[in-house]
């Protein structure tokens, strides 16, 4: 839709470009985040969580900006279709941004704490994990500032690879933690940075169906390809 | 007085009409073309006016919407070198054929204008004055009449007690909702609207919208409106012309939200070039 014409009123135009650019500066912002957090996990590097704990304030503030932005568009310009669906999305798309840097936080907050224990096993699979999450980050955000549908529908299909690593490290913390229940303090953690990136993911698909439907004004269908969940196999079998 | 603002705090109850389903056509309008003598105005047009729901007809200056409008209650007979051809139908008569009883036709399909336009004469005279037309009633009858069309238009509280006073009299607003209630009073089956609200304040507008919503429980609604807020708010289904065609027609809900052609989408974004 980047071919449409120009509205009428060009501040309009002015006003959902400024909206864009908030909404890619602040992935932008989430973007480092993710990145700061997976670098503190992997290389025990504190000075990196700790940037990515200190980022979380400017996001918050673009999310209030982006909101206000938003409340004062929908009350001046009274937008209608296209518009109207580009502007709603914007507004749950900050949102959603501001839960990723969340998740992001809270990772690197217990890269902290993990580096007190001593880990006797690889954390390249929890890496793998990071880089794909962040992939689909720098990827959706792409779509946002540049309004692609396709872009938006190829991460909403690659999330379900995120959850299977997901699954594959669930089941491998436990097996560590019933090798020996010393693992059992940072397994936790570990398992808690594996669900942190899986909801990332998770907020990823959901920003891809806004993209999705703001440029289509169709919504993706409900369900995406998910595979078995070894979590909650787990669950079942203790029932 | 309070009644009045906690009307227009509520909005007076219009809201968006949802995706409700489209009832079936009134009027199927099919393959229509109307010509000011060479020049087509409107290019073989297919519309369905749903049963007892609002039509909202948008679309920029030109583009025929109005004309429509004229056509489905023949007002163009009056000017020599205007012709429709195509089928309009309605209770399985062809309304644009030549042998309709026009007196009979206008009195089922009503027409209110842009600007409200009062008979010169008393408030309730301005309604007795079209049904004497078409029916002979007592006096007793005749005040039933009035007093029906005037609650139906949502006047009667505020004229009850001055019928007897000139219609010039009244405010903008009100000669507007006369002008409803004298078109009510034939009791016509369709009620077409062109532009009822663009000379009128905010309130009055939303008083108007809100009778209108109260309408299409009997009546089947068209309203012409440059207003495209209006139409969101008041109508049910909602079609778009363009240089004579009619371009997209769907529910209210679906054209402003995801409209599917471009063009009606650039108009009701305001990108039309």
């Amino acid at each position: 839709m980047s071919e449409e014409a120009e509205h009428l009123v060009k501040s309009f135009d002015a006003d959902l470009k400024r909206l864009r650019g908030l909404l890619t500066q602040m992935g932008g912002i989430v973007e480092n985040q993710v990145a700061l957090a997976a670098q503190a996990i992997m290389n025990e590097d504190a000075a990196a969580a700790t940037r990515a704990v200190e980022e979380d304030p400017k996001v918050d503030a673009l999310e209030r900006e982006a909101e206000q932005f938003v409340i004062r568009m929908l009350a001046l310009r009274q937008p209608m279709a296209g518009d109207l669906r580009r502007i709603v999305a914007g507004l749950k798309i900050t949102g959603e941004l501001e839960r990723i840097g969340d998740y992001a936080a809270n990772v690197a907050k217990r890269s902290i704490v993990l580096s007190q224990f001593s880990m006797p096993y690889s954390l390249a699979g929890l890496a793998h994990m990071a880089t794909l999450v962040q992939e689909h980050l720098k990827t959706i955000i792409d779509a946002i500032g540049e309004n692609d549908a396709d872009k938006a529908v190829e991460v909403w299909r690659s999330d379900q690879i995120v959850d299977d690593m997901y699954n594959a490290i669930f089941r491998e913390l436990i097996t560590y933690m019933m090798e020996d229940p010393r693992n059992i303090t940072p397994c936790t953690h570990l398992l808690f940075i594996a669900k942190n990136l899986e909801r990332i993911g998770d907020h990823e698909t959901n920003i891809a169906e806004m993209v999705y439907y703001a440029e289509k004004g169709e919504v993706l269908p409900d369900a995406r390809p998910k595979g078995n969940s070894a979590a909650y196999a787990v669950v079942r079998q203790k029932e | 007085m309070s009644e009045t603002m906690s009307q227009s705090v509520s909005f007076g109850g219009v809201q968006a009409r949802s995706d409700a389903e489209i009832n079936p056509a009134r009027i199927a309008v099919r393959g229509l073309d109307f010509f000011y003598g060479s020049n087509r105005a409107l290019k073989s047009v297919n519309l369905d006016l749903p049963d007892k729901q609002v039509t909202g007809m948008i679309g920029p200056s030109g583009c025929g919407k109005s004309t429509l409008l004229r056509v489905l209650n023949r007002m163009y007979d009056l000017y020599p070198g205007q012709r429709a051809s195509g089928e309009v139908m309605m209770d399985g008569e062809n309304i644009i054929a030549p042998d309709v009883d026009l007196n009979a036709l206008r009195a089922k399909i009503g027409m209110v204008f842009q600007k409200p336009t009062p008979f010169p004469m008393t408030i309730y005279d301005n309604i007795a004055f079209g049904v004497k037309l078409h029916e002979r009633l007592s006096k007793s009858q005749m005040d039933e009449r009035v007093e029906w069309s005037l609650t139906r238009g949502a006047l009667w509280d505020e004229v009850k007690d001055r019928l007897s006073t000139s219609a010039m009299g009244l405010s903008g607003g009100q000669q507007q909702r006369l002008c409803i209630a004298r078109t009510i009073a034939v009791r016509p089956e369709v009620i077409l609207f062109d532009e009822p609200t663009s000379a009128l304040d905010p309130i009055s507008t939303l008083k108007i919208e809100e009778l209108i919503d109260e309408l299409k429980q009997d009546f089947t609604i068209a309203i012409v409106t440059h207003n495209m807020q209006q139409a969101a708010r008041c109508a049910d289904q909602v079609a778009f012309f363009y240089l004579g065609e009619m371009v997209e027609v769907d529910t209210a809900a679906r054209i402003f939200t995801a409209p599917k052609e471009r063009r009606t989408q650039e108009y009701i974004t305001g990108r039309f070039g």
